[in-house]
């Protein structure tokens, strides 16, 4: 109960403190925003290659760009870690007898929920520019469950880093040398089957591509349902291990103080 | 030890690297009383402070605060406790206000007795007025105050003070003094506070331990170390250099002088009992073994002739020489 209340005060906090920065918060929801409407209108023939099955690229692109957002959002989370570290709120935090789950569940808990409106946002956007969603809410639903897995586990990953290293630079580096190639070793931007074997062969084991797959199968009507359910499972799985991972982080830190 | 709010027995914590922060530290803090922790930075204060306020566990040693065993039960004398880092520990992007609310309910506290609370301590820190604004935009004193405030919402037991004045002007410095003052004399609050401020101890603490290189070497109240120094403080400022050895050969012979400290090698530190009739046989001494003198000053015993005369340094060499290399 304690470890729940907790967790409602920190994701209010950070919510909040979210809001306080219209800057950020419009740069947050310009960027997919951009990628969508840019990669949408530059790769707007792509769909006429040979074997592309999809007929509009926005349809097409939707998924993947959700997915990229949710995955920055999670990657860029442990900044807001260090800050806390650096400013002392961290130690502040851990000296009150609050609840140590939600320490992290505050972080995780204000991220989904960034996630779930950042998605309605690209699929309403999306059905006005011409994207065609044959799966319905259904499908959309699904999408952001797969989204929100692979962004807690990437927030997760991002927290325990910025623990253990402690350095924006770190967060920083992990974004751009790790989450940049993930999008681009995916089947966010063109149909794996049109992709080199080698890419395709990576994409195999990248959870940024497991939930593309889940979410665009999804999001198209009377598509296999089982690979929907596979990726997903795969994708809990993932996070499973990435909070736990982050869980350790976290006492590595308390017993380095 | 019934009565004590603090009791450390024998911490010993040695960092990664081999750092040994705490080598032995042993002290007990009455009841309702202001316990000082003197040294320069890096002498152990804030790994005692960490230990204490639960943050760090120790290699060696026992706790005990506000009667509770720190090691065994954590979780309970974080609710006993209050704490004010070295580090602030504002949220910057949160409002004086929001920042004591979200504090109190993680205390379990609520409602109107929580909001009744947070104003009354804004009140009485002087930040009702700014306590909507978002305190990226407070003064450093008025960080700090929060920083107090924020250890004092949920009306703790004891309350840590870790280096409050530190970095603050003269004015806000002076203003967070007769703060710390007021809260000695209510709710027989115990406060434990650290400080690398001489005049900041010998004004606050009824008593104190100096702390050097993880180590207490001296213990008592600010009055009781300073009379153990028998006498004023000479300072003789030598126009030598590496003068050490005939300044033992000229001073040996005088009785009255005694606790004679060469840093440098031409600064020259001793107490006597009567400074105004020791000078003039001093300074003849010295003349006679050919060393000029610059200047002499004579003193009252202040905390920093304690901490010479247990650390064989004067106090804000040993500060400068630790800021240098942090």
């Amino acid at each position: 109960m304690t470890a729940l209340r907790h967790t409602f005060y920190l994701t209010v906090r950070q919510l909040r403190n979210f809001l306080r920065q219209p800057w950020y918060v419009a740069l947050t929801l310009a960027q997919p925003i951009i990628w969508l409407l840019l990669f949408g209108a530059l790769f707007k023939k792509i769909v006429e290659i040979p074997g592309f099955t999809t007929t509009s690229y926005i349809t097409f692109l939707t998924p993947g760009v959700v997915v990229m957002s949710a995955m920055f959002a999670g990657g860029w989370s442990g900044m807001g870690v260090i800050d806390d570290l650096d400013r002392g709120v961290m130690d502040r935090f851990l000296v009150a007898p609050t609840s140590r789950g939600a320490v992290m569940l505050g972080r995780i808990a204000p991220q989904v929920l960034t996630t779930l409106i950042q998605t309605v946002i690209i699929i309403v956007l999306a059905l006005f520019v011409g994207g065609r969603f044959t799966g319905g809410v259904g499908g959309v639903v699904m999408l952001i469950v797969v989204s929100a897995l692979l962004s807690v586990s990437f927030g997760s990953l991002s927290n325990g880093l910025a623990l253990l290293l402690r350095k924006e630079e770190s967060v920083i580096a992990a974004v751009n040398f790790v989450l940049l190639p993930l999008t681009f070793l995916s089947s966010a931007f063109l149909q794996q089957n049109l992709a080199p074997q080698w890419i395709q062969d990576i994409a195999r084991y990248n959870p940024a591509n497991w939930a593309i797959v889940a979410g665009r199968t999804a999001l198209t009507s009377g598509a296999s349902s089982g690979t929907v359910v596979a990726h997903t499972l795969y994708l809990l799985a993932f996070a499973v291990v990435c909070t736990w991972l982050a869980t350790r982080a976290f006492r590595a830190y308390q017993r380095s103080v | 030890m019934t009565d004590a709010a603090i009791d450390v027995k024998g911490l010993v914590k040695t960092y990664p690297k081999g750092v040994r922060a705490l080598d032995g530290v042993s002290f007990d803090v009455a009841a309702g009383s202001v316990f000082g922790l003197l040294g320069p930075n890096g002498a152990g204060k804030s790994t005692t402070v960490k230990i204490l306020t639960t943050l760090s566990r120790p290699d060696q040693g026992e706790a005990v605060v506000a009667g509770i065993d720190v090691l065994r039960r954590p979780d309970r004398v974080r609710r006993a406790i209050g704490c004010v880092a070295q580090n602030s520990g504002v949220d910057v992007q949160a409002t004086g206000r929001e920042n004591m609310l979200l504090q109190g309910r993680l205390y379990g506290m609520g409602g109107r007795v929580l909001e009744q609370r947070v104003d009354t301590l804004l009140e009485r820190f002087g930040l009702a007025e700014a306590a909507r604004r978002v305190t990226r935009t407070y003064s450093g004193g008025m960080q700090r105050k929060l920083d107090v405030a924020l250890g004092l919402v949920h009306r703790p037991e004891v309350l840590f003070l870790d280096e409050p004045t530190t970095g603050l002007d003269p004015e806000a410095r002076a203003d967070m003094w007769s703060e710390i003052e007021r809260l000695t004399g209510e709710e027989g609050l115990t406060i434990l506070l650290t400080t690398h401020y001489l005049e900041e101890a010998d004004r606050l603490a009824r008593r104190l331990a100096i702390v050097d290189q993880g180590k207490i070497v001296a213990q008592g109240s600010p009055d009781e170390l300073k009379s153990e120094l028998h006498g004023d403080a000479v300072h003789i400022e030598l126009d030598a250099p590496e003068a050490n050895g005939r300044v033992a050969a000229a001073l040996a012979p005088l009785s009255e002088v005694h606790d004679v400290v060469v840093e440098h090698g031409r600064l020259l530190h001793a107490r006597t009992d009567n400074g105004a009739r020791a000078v003039p046989v001093m300074l003849q001494a010295l003349e006679a073994q050919g060393l000029p003198v610059v200047s002499v000053t004579v003193a009252r015993p202040s905390l920093d002739d304690v901490y010479l005369m247990h650390t064989g340094r004067r106090f804000e060499q040993a500060d400068a020489a630790t800021e240098v290399t942090r």
